[in-house]
């Protein structure tokens, strides 16, 4: 994901000088990344090494026949020793194998389980992103542009108290209150088999909504926030006297230096949106990454449950790098941050 | 420091003393009268009494129940069946096997206000002194705690706490632990970077030239500026906290009697009946987490204003 951007940046590199700090800055946020990934490696490892008791006998049950807990040990990995179980899960990452599911699907690939389910999260969270965005960026334009006056503290406050509940709660009311008795809302997020395009957009709207409920509040407030701030800061009064309409004061000065927190965070939401809306998921019946993993731990099948959570934090990451790779490209300053440490 | 001998006038300390005590009292008298003038501020604002009242209303649930409540959470109502919509299945109906929903929405509170809290008041705890210690000292260890808090930071609590709860197993301690040390990251991160700006400041400089002890600054003089910064994190956290139990026990993974009334269970056992439009054990429930969240919220939001003007 992040390649586009380190080659656009070696270009600027060689072109000019501000480059050099921007490919410096980007190394820089690549190798943290990547101790990042190292830490997160050791800590999912120890996880199950550090559990009192015997955590093969909790996820089995009391009941369990000694056969079975043997498997479940084996499932954990835990007949290795701690090494040998961080180098086996760096193996797996990085060729991205998890080897097989223990009882989710017996015998299949891990990540064949997880690619379809990663698929399916993926159309969830770009058709919902798509609603979102614009929605909520024109939100907070509105907010700021009438700052202080009644339909400001409307937008922030409704927002901020959508934004606080959890998804399932935004979830089940949306299921009673539209699903229920307007029948062009589905329950079910997840269209039959087979059908089109639109079938398959009509049975997401309602997961959409719900995250529309959860994120706008929380975009929007940022958004304002930014453009506030620009709009009081003297580039944009400079502008503003020099007579330039405040369609074009908008588009040439305010929208870049605005638009910064809100791509900021919407790079640290979309690992959160692929994985972090597991009560969503479950409610709406959608079988994306959320609902893998909940299955996972239904059947206590360990080795897609860690492959789940690892492949949701590593699209977190590359999405937070993204981000930040962005935001340096569109604001010089902001390089400096980290490049020139 | 040898400047004294050769200037015999300063011996006499006795007056710079008293001018240093009085300018005590009077940043004492300030520092209070700050205070006290914040708390007026808290009082006249709307959503923070709104907030109270909310909130006030769940610990009082949480605390008496019986008070609130006819019938017990597991008792079956006899004057309707099961499935009886409000008002005439009582004020929120009853639900599937015809238990109060009314009932089991005002027990419901007390397991997640004795989760929440707990784990919020460890993270706090926990976070402010690894913050204090990691901002004053830094050093390599600061370093090194850094980077596993971003690690940390980057996976989605619920996931970090569904993989935690589900090897150490689903008991309310270890449910509380994991919440506890999930936020532990984000609250040491703050106070840690506040700490920082503070220890550059000329009060630490000074202090660190009478000769005090790196404890005697970190506990003495930086842990009172940040005092406003910690309750804030901590209203902030809670209302996490709240979210997070709620859809821990939605999701099934927390483990209590499956009869006792839990607002996350009891939506995740009814929102199937949504559909054939039986809301009601659904729909009140989740209300109630959202009220408290939202009301948790709202004096977050009131509290961060106050200590911020």
């Amino acid at each position: 994901m992040a390649l586009p951007f380190a080659i656009s940046a070696m270009f600027l590199a060689v072109r000019q000088p501000q480059g050099v700090l921007l490919a410096r800055f980007i190394i820089r946020r690549l190798f943290l990344s990547l101790i990042t990934l190292a830490i997160l490696l050791i800590i999912v490892t120890l996880i199950p090494n550090i559990a009192p008791g015997d955590p093969a006998r909790k996820i089995a049950g009391g009941t369990a026949s000694p056969e079975r807990l043997a498997e479940v040990t084996e499932s954990l990995g835990l007949n290795d020793s701690v090494p040998t179980q961080l180098a086996n899960l760096a193996k797996s990452v990085f060729t991205l194998d998890f080897g097989e599911s223990f009882s989710v699907a017996a015998g299949e690939p891990v990540m064949d389980l997880v690619w379809t389910a990663l698929g399916n999260s993926a159309k969830l969270v770009v058709f919902a992103l798509a609603i979102v965005v614009p929605l909520s960026v024109l939100g907070g334009l509105i907010a700021a542009y009438k700052k202080d006056t009644w339909i400001d503290r409307m937008i922030v406050n409704t927002g901020l108290a959508m934004s606080s509940i959890p998804e399932f709660v935004a979830g089940v009311l949306l299921l009673a209150f539209l699903a229920v008795p307007i029948s062009f809302f589905k329950v079910q997020g997840n269209a039959p088999d087979g059908s089109g395009i639109l079938t398959q957009l009509q049975h997401l709207i309602l997961p959409a909504l719900a995250v529309l409920m959860v994120y706008f509040g929380y975009i929007a407030r940022i958004t304002r926030a930014g453009t506030i701030q620009a709009l009081e800061s003297d580039y944009a009064r400079t502008a503003f006297m020099r007579g330039l309409s405040t369609r074009n004061v908008f588009r040439k000065h305010i929208a870049r230096n605005a638009l910064q927190p809100t791509v900021a965070v919407l790079g640290t939401q979309l690992g959160y949106l692929f994985g972090g809306m597991v009560g969503l998921e479950v409610v709406f019946n959608y079988p994306g990454v959320g609902s893998l993993i909940i299955k996972a731990i239904d059947r206590a099948d360990y080795p897609v449950l860690r492959a789940g959570v690892l492949i949701v934090a590593i699209i977190y990451m590359l999405a937070t790098l993204t981000a930040d790779l962005i935001v340096a490209w569109m604001n010089p300053r902001a390089r400096l941050d980290l490049g020139s440490e | 420091m040898s400047d004294n001998t050769t200037q015999p006038e300063f011996d006499d300390l006795t007056p710079t003393d008293n001018v240093l005590s009085a300018i005590e009292d009077v940043k004492a008298a300030t520092r209070k009268q700050v205070r006290s003038e914040q708390i007026r501020m808290l009082l006249r604002s709307p959503g923070f009494i709104v907030g109270v009242i909310v909130v006030g209303f769940w610990v009082l649930a949480a605390v008496v129940p019986g008070l609130l409540t006819t019938w017990g959470p597991k008792e079956f109502v006899d004057s309707a069946p099961p499935r009886t919509a409000p008002p005439d299945g009582g004020w929120f109906g009853t639900d599937k096997i015809g238990r109060d929903v009314y009932s089991r929405v005002i027990y419901g509170a007390r397991p997640i206000l004795i989760v929440a809290p707990l784990a919020t008041g460890i993270a706090i705890v926990v976070g402010t002194f690894l913050g204090l210690i990691m901002g004053y000292y830094r050093g390599y260890v600061d370093e090194i705690i850094s980077r596993v808090i971003e690690a940390i930071l980057s996976i989605p609590v619920i996931l970090m706490a569904i993989l935690v709860v589900f090897t150490f197993g689903q008991s309310r301690p270890v449910i509380i632990g994991t919440i506890a040390v999930l936020f532990v990251p984000a609250i040491t991160r703050t106070i840690r970077s506040a700490a920082i700006a503070e220890a550059q400041l000329d009060y630490v400089t000074s202090a660190k030239m009478r000769g005090e002890t790196g404890l005697f600054i970190v506990s003495r003089e930086i842990l009172p500026n940040v005092t406003g910064l910690i309750v804030v994190e901590l209203t902030v956290r809670l209302g996490y906290a709240v979210f997070t139990y709620a859809t821990l026990a939605f999701l099934g993974i927390v483990t209590t009697n499956v009869t006792d009334a839990d607002w996350g269970i009891d939506v995740s056992q009814n929102y199937e009946a949504i559909v054939s439009d039986i809301w009601w054990p659904t729909i009140f429930p989740a209300l109630a987490i959202a009220s408290l969240v939202i009301g948790v919220n709202l004096i977050a939001d009131s509290v961060d204003k106050v200590l911020k003007s």
